[in-house]
Order: C-alpha cells, then structure tokens, then sequence
C-alpha cells in the first residue's frame, strides 16, 4: 500500500528521457475488446513514445495457468513492467488520458473514484 | 414459511440433490447439504467464518466424498490459507500433493489498476475452467469475490461478470460457494445475492461483552425445506460446527432406569434416584455445597464402574479434589483410573461457544453417563443473560440428547428464580439455602419439582461430614427451620425432656406400687384380724349357748329342789 501511494506521487515527475517502456498486454483469443486495446495501445505508443517502447502480448487462452501466476484477473489488461513501479491499466485502453496516465506520460488529476 | 417450503418442494417433485457439507449441524438445517451443481452464497461480516465454511465444504468434498476441489481466494495468499486450517487439522498441502484441490490466489490491489474501458473476467474463467479440468472438481469455492467491485472502475461491468461467472459455474456443473461481505442495507455490500439465488447463507458474529457469539441463518434455499432460525455455530478443533439447538425436536428416549445422586436419603427424596438421561439443576447461594453434590454425583457413578465428566467453569481441578478429599471422596483415583474426566475451563475467557464446542468434543471422547457443569452461573459472565440461557439449553441439549445424566449446579441468590433462567429445561432442581440463625450458618436443601417422580416435600438439612454429604431431618419449632447447633440443641432438650419423663414415670410406678404392697399388706392383716373376730365371735355364741343350757338346768334343778311350776314370766321378775 505505501509503496503505491509512493508511486503516486512519482506518476507527477516525467521520467527520465532515456527511460524505455516495457510494456506487457493480457488478452484470450481475438475478441474486439482484445483487438480494441491492441490498437489504442500501438497508436498511443507511437504517438507519444515512438521508438522507446517495447509491447509484449500474452494470450492467456495458450497457457491458461498464467492467469493465476501473474494475477491477472481481466482481459485486456496492460501491465507496465518499466518504468517502475509496476502498474495495470485494465480495459480496452478507449479512454486515452487515463491509459497517458497509465504510462506515467501524465499526471494523475485526481485519484480515481 | 417451512410449511410453503414444504409444499414448494413437493410441487417440484422430489427433493433436490444435495452435497453434504461435513460441517456437524448445517447439513441437518439444509436438510442434506447444500444444492448439487448450483451456487451457493455465504455472506457474513469480517471473521464471520466465511472461508472456514467454504474451506469446510472442500476439505471435506476432497477427503470424504472423493470430490476433488478449487479454492479460489481474493482474500489471502494460497500458503497463508493453508496456515490458517492447519491447526483444524485441514492438510492443503497434502490434498493439493494428492490432486484432491487446487488453491488458486489473486491479489487485486485497487491502486494499481487503472481502468480505462471495457473488459471481462476471461482469464478468471480460463483459470478457473482450467484447474477444474485438471483435478476433475465437483465442488468450488470463491472466497470473496466481492473484492473485484470498485476495483476496475466500471461496476456495471462487473456485476455484468460476476452473474455470468455464476450461470458459467452452473453450467460447468460444480457445486460451488462464493462468499460476500455483510452490507449496510442488502445480505452483502454489493447485492451479490441478486446473481445467486438457489441458496444464501448468512452468517452473522456478534461481539458483546468480549465474547464472540457467532449465528448462521440459511435465509433461502430454493427448492428445498429448511430450518429458517438463526442457529448458532462455532468454530471448534474440528471446524465450524452448527448446533442446530432449536430443531432438536424434544423426542430424547426417557428411560425408566434410576441413577443414584451419590447420597442414599437424597435419592430416597426424588423418589429413588433420577431418572438416566434426565437434567438435575443444583442452585443455591455460595457455599451452600452445590461442587459437594456433584462430586457425590460423580464418585457414585465411577463407584459403579461407569465414566463421568466433570465441567469445573469456576474451580481448578486441583482444588476440587483437594476439597472433595475432606468430604472423604476420593476422586484422584477414579481420574487415574480413567473413569474420570476433569475440565476445567473459564467460558468467560474462552468464549461460550469455543465452551460448548469443547464440551461437545469432550462428551464424543468420554461418553460419560454422568456429567457435572459446575457452576454454570458464570456462563453468565460471558454473554447476556438470553445468551447465557440459550447457551445452557444447548448444553443440556447436547448432554440430553446422548442420554447423559447431567447435573449443572449454578449460583442463585437462593429463591425460586433460577439464576440462569433454565429451571424449564431441568427434570429435577434442588434447592441449597443458607440459614442463618444463633450466629451461623447452615445449609437446607429442597426437592423444588422432580418430574415423573413422587418427590419429598420436606425440607432436609444437609451436612458436610468428613464422609460425605448426610441429610439429616431438619426441625420444624416456633421460630421457624431449626439447623445446625440450634438443631441439636433441640436435640439434646427433647432427649433431656424424654428422659425427665422416664424418669417421673419410674417414679411414680414405684410409689404405685409400694403402695399397693402397703394396701395389699394392711388388706391381709385386715382379713386376719376379721377372721379371728369371727372366731371369737363362734367361740363366744358357743359359750352364751352352754351358759344358757347350765342356768335352764340350775333351774330345773332348783324348781325340782322348790317342787315349784315352771313359770315362763319367772324370768321377768328376775
């Protein structure tokens, strides 16, 4: 729990320029959610981190025990593993400012409700 | 309601199949278990027992019924799940070894999610599909699931989820447990029993006064007759158990058999002992001799060759035998013999429930024919006195119902209110009170009722001896009750008065009787002397006769001498 109100505060100071985003998308199979987030996450990457990111996709369906081992309980869910700290941003990545702030390339305005 | 549930039933044909829980109570008020292949909600406050019900409910599908299980927790992680059963003797590990359960953890921790959508719980379903694929489940548990709410940020879309994880569960066919937390207004915080409708469990733990009491209710089971009361459980050595106590239906075999109280004039007052199996309530102020009798109770039955309990909730073992030593019991040897239990635990400092579940184990591993509670009052320390009763019915209930004869003694200030509130629940309630009178104190004892058998209505004085209790007749005087040295005083003054009379009468036969001798004696020298009267009195006739011969022949002489008449006026002249 500290570690993450700690991390809040750190989502206020940009990272550093060199910094690359290592990012990971949960999906199962094709669905249009899955498809959805796909795209959000390429074109936002490219618009606000182009060459400085890497995506990964994991389709749980192909090893179905992976779920459980990295907790991931929603599909589509983006893990950022870098920069630190790690955070979850969960959902078809549709609502642009709040998957910035998932990426730490914004400030979070307020907590969420 | 138990009546429509009934005829519910019965319109829907034959009962539904069930999954026995292996919890001791809920699958009598379930009337089997709980519904096969449906959902079922338990939804309770925080350390309700929640996941020990759900943990339950597998254990005892993976070790007993050859149904393997999933747990799948939102709350702890797998080992700390495992570490918390272990002590209830639940080896997670082992059965996870045997591939009789999968334990699955997610943590979701709010903070890190940020939600930007719409999603679903695929994985969880792939999860949960997959585990239950590969142990070949029957029965699941999600404990608590509720977690996911406000966790994502769209809530529509997890309540969206979470009726489909339910409908997904009873398609897969498992018959599974998903757990709620206890809301402000609804069953749980989220209204989860909105998605889950076959059968909603409801448990609830008060706190009062420090002491846990904890209630489980089965607010519906669709389909199904059930007990609709709120019935209390605990959670004991051996896990959750309900005591269904209010649907114990009052049909415990009554036996003819009498059972000796360990004193010979008590039994002869309560018509010749009680009866086996019957409830003996023992109330009195302190030191009125209440441990006294039980440990008579006791000491009579291990005297028989029979095992005995006894519950000390105010003493420790030690001074109990120590005391009963002085009475001349000697129940160290029937503990070493092992015909004797001693348990002596404080209810106020474990809890009345953890109290009765440990006399519910206690009365499994003994099987005593006789037990003692000593000094149930102070169940009253530990709850409220409508708690405190149910919990002493339920005691008697237990004991009852496995055809123990069972004595409870509990402090009264001595009249006929019964502190505890349980005298309806008792066969027989003797009576222990003070007297104080000529500076002390002594004990009298009362048969209040005995049911079924002709009882003394005297009252008896009861006094400790280095023998034992003996009762002894109590005296009756003007003052009231005579006891103690005021008792033997009168006594010794009746004895006194008896043996003055004694005396007097002696006395007063030997003065009869001297008197009659004197009487009997004047009587012969009376008699002796009125016969020699009367022979004076023959010798003196006699001699007038011969005198009176000797003048008739003087005269005749004479007138012969005179050549005179006899004249018969002669005699005149002279």
């Amino acid at each position: 729990m500290s570690q993450s109100r700690a991390a809040d505060d750190a989502d206020g100071t940009p990272p550093d320029p060199g910094q690359t985003w290592d990012l990971r998308l949960y999906v199962t199979g094709r669905s249009p959610k899955c498809q959805r987030a796909m795209e959000n996450l390429r074109r936002t990457c490219e618009e606000n981190l182009a060459g400085r990111y890497r995506i990964e996709v994991v389709d749980l369906l192909e090893n179905p025990r992976l779920a459980a081992e990295d907790q991931i309980l929603a599909v589509p869910t983006m893990v950022r593993k870098l920069p630190l700290p790690m955070r979850q941003v969960v959902g078809d990545l549709s609502d642009t400012d709040r998957l910035l702030v998932g990426l730490q390339l914004r400030p979070s305005r307020s907590k969420a409700p | 309601m138990d009546a429509q549930l009934a005829g519910l039933a019965k319109a829907r044909g034959p009962e539904l199949a069930k999954e026995p829980t292996g919890i001791a109570g809920l699958d009598q008020v379930t009337g089997g278990g709980l519904p096969r292949g449906r959902v079922t909600l338990v939804a309770g406050s925080a350390g309700a027992g929640k996941t020990l019900l759900g943990l339950q409910f597998l254990v005892a599908g993976a070790r007993d019924n050859a149904e393997p299980g999933v747990l799948l927790t939102f709350e702890e992680s797998a080992a700390k799940v495992a570490a918390n059963v272990r002590s209830l003797g639940f080896d997670l590990d082992q059965l996870q070894r045997d591939g009789l359960l999968v334990v699955l953890s997610f943590r979701v921790e709010p903070a890190e999610i940020v939600g930007t959508g719409e999603f679903d719980f695929e994985p969880l379903f792939v999860t949960l599909d997959e585990a239950i694929g590969r142990v070949g489940a029957k029965r699941v548990v999600l404990d608590t699931i509720e977690v996911l709410f406000g966790a994502f940020g769209d809530d529509s879309i997890v309540r969206g989820e979470l009726s489909r994880l339910a409908r997904w569960l009873e398609e897969r066919g498992v018959t599974a447990i998903v757990t709620g937390e206890r809301g402000e207004k609804g069953l749980t915080r989220h209204g989860m029993e909105e998605y889950v409708s076959d059968c909603v469990i409801s448990l609830d733990h008060r706190v009062r006064e420090d002491v846990s009491t904890r209630r489980l209710r089965v607010v519906k089971y669709r389909g199904s007759v059930h007990g609709t009361n709120e019935y209390p459980f605990l959670i004991s050595a051996s896990g959750l158990v309900v005591l269904p106590v209010t649907s114990i239906t009052l049909d415990y075999p009554a036996p003819q058999e009498r059972v000796s109280l360990g004193v010979a004039r008590l039994d002869h007052m309560v018509g010749g002992g009680v009866f086996r199996g019957s409830t003996v309530l023992v109330s009195g102020t302190a030191g009125t001799g209440k441990t006294s009798l039980g440990a008579h109770l006791v000491n009579a039955a291990c005297g028989r060759g029979e095992r005995a309990l006894l519950v000390l909730l105010e003493e420790s073992p030690e001074q109990v035998l120590r005391n009963m030593r002085s009475l001349g019991l000697d129940l160290r040897s029937w503990t070493d013999s092992g015909l004797l239990r001693i348990w002596a635990a404080r209810p106020s400092s474990i809890g009345l429930e953890t109290h009765l579940a440990a006399l519910a184990d206690l009365a499994g591993q003994v099987a005593p024919s006789v037990a003692v509670l000593d000094g149930v009052a102070s169940l009253a320390f530990a709850a409220s006195a409508p708690e405190t009763t149910a919990m002493v019915a339920r005691q008697v209930d237990l004991l009852k119902a496995r055809g123990i004869t069972t004595m409870m003694t509990a402090l009264g200030d001595g009249d006929e209110t019964s502190a505890v509130g349980v005298s309806s629940l008792v066969d027989t309630w003797l009576l222990l009170r003070n007297a104080e009178s000529n500076g002390e104190r002594n004990r009298l004892l009362f048969v209040l009722k005995s049911r079924g058998s002709a009882h003394s209505n005297q009252v008896r004085e009861f006094v400790l001896t280095d023998h034992g209790i003996e009762l002894v007749d109590a005296y009756i005087g003007p003052e009231g009750v005579l006891t103690g040295s005021a008792r033997l005083a009168r006594q010794a003054a009746e004895r006194d008065a008896a043996r003055r009379q004694a005396d007097d009468l002696d006395r007063r036969r030997r003065d009869l009787r001297r008197s009659i001798a004197e009487h009997e004696a004047r009587l012969v020298a009376v008699q002796d002397e009125l016969a020699a009267q009367r022979a004076e009195l023959g010798r003196v006739d006699a001699r007038g006769l011969e005198q009176a011969a000797d003048i008739e022949a003087d005269r005749a002489a004479m007138a012969a001498q005179r050549w005179a008449d006899a004249a018969p006026g002669g005699e005149v002249r002279r």
